[in-house]
């Protein structure tokens, strides 16, 4: 239990709700000024998807450590993987979250119940 | 209703059955630091940022100062800046107020989907109606079901691991966006700085969400370095 008090978990979500709403008007409000967005901030915009997904998903599926074997035969690479290969193929959100879930589990529990 | 912004509450729901796990997630965790019902929902209704919720209470549950709170969820947000750029041009046709309120509902799902609906040529949608659709689906379910793990407690067996269906969502999105060399080279080298990163914030206690503001900066740079190298 936190010793926050009632104001301040208030605080927190006033100051923080503005703040990101401060943050997503940013560009929204200042380029209704402009018409052109300059080619060279064009070419630095097109890699902001793939750099900003990828750097939130490869620590889900990846935990440093020395052990190299560890690393890699970690049961979230591998069933991020598999994920991997049906959104390549398929796609498709709901099929990529259900295929990735159930090789999670098979990973994980699968072991389990065959011994 | 309009058929745009049906076809975006429609494309909504394969990121909802992603978020649902991840709101449920939240209001566990919230319940855990100690809020009340109304703040819990009140966080998700005018925060509306997952990452920054989920880290906020887990400070706010570690009793970490009221600043290093506020600022840590800034740095966790500052992304938008780059989706607010991002999609800015597409929202020049709307006037001030109509834009201020587009703004609100600009999260990681609704700017990447939005994205790659408006770049898809053979698509001429109303892109003001097709944004909402997706906006306002999520936010509705989003808390919504904030509220429902907030009421559930500790009810759902962690072993089941459902907060993993988040990166899923985010790997979904990002495989079909990756269409050429170049956005290879950003999603590697972001990848492998992220994990990177991600240590060395555990390590030496740096700012939770620098390391992926770092990763994704030097990813980008890396795209664009690789573009004008491949021609």
């Amino acid at each position: 239990m936190s010793e926050y008090t009632v104001l301040a978990i208030w605080g927190v979500i006033l100051a923080l709700g503005i703040a990101t709403y401060l943050i997503r008007l940013s560009f929204i409000h200042l380029f209704g000024r402009i018409n052109q967005v300059p080619a060279r901030v064009k070419l630095f915009l097109k890699f902001v998807p793939a750099a900003v997904l990828a750097a939130l998903v490869a620590p889900q599926l990846v935990t440093p450590s020395p052990d190299v074997a560890a690393m890699v035969l970690d049961e979230r690479l591998f069933a991020g993987a598999v994920a991997a290969v049906v959104a390549w193929w398929r796609g498709d959100i709901l099929l990529t979250i259900i295929v990735g879930m159930l090789a999670l589990w098979t990973l994980q529990f699968g072991p389990e119940l065959l011994l | 209703m309009n058929g745009d912004f049906k076809a975006g509450a429609r494309d909504s729901i394969g990121i909802l059955l992603g978020l649902i796990p991840f709101a449920i997630v939240f209001g566990i965790a919230a319940d855990g630091a100690g809020l009340s019902t109304l703040q819990t929902v009140a966080m998700s209704a005018v925060i509306f940022a997952g990452t920054a919720q989920l880290v906020t209470v887990e400070l706010i549950d570690a009793n970490a100062g009221l600043a290093i709170v506020i600022l840590t969820g800034v740095v966790i947000n500052l992304r938008m800046l780059m989706y607010s750029a991002s999609i800015a041009p597409h929202f020049t046709d709307y006037g001030k107020q109509t834009r201020a309120y587009l703004a609100y509902f600009l999260t990681d799902h609704v700017y990447a989907m939005s994205i790659a609906e408006y770049t898809n040529e053979a698509k001429s949608r109303n892109k003001r109606m097709y944004y909402l659709g997706l906006g306002v689906s999520i936010w509705v379910v989003w808390v919504a079901t904030t509220a429902i793990g907030y009421l559930l407690g500790a009810g759902i067996p962690e072993e089941l691991n459902l907060m993993f269906a988040v990166p899923l969502v985010f790997l979904a999105i990002l495989v079909p966006a990756i269409d050429d060399a170049p956005q290879v080279v950003t999603a590697l080298v972001s990848g492998v700085f992220a994990i990177a990163a991600a240590f060395a914030v555990a390590e030496f206690g740096l700012p939770q969400g620098l390391d992926l503001l770092i990763a994704a900066a030097i990813g980008i740079i890396a795209g664009v370095v690789s573009e004008e190298v491949m021609g």
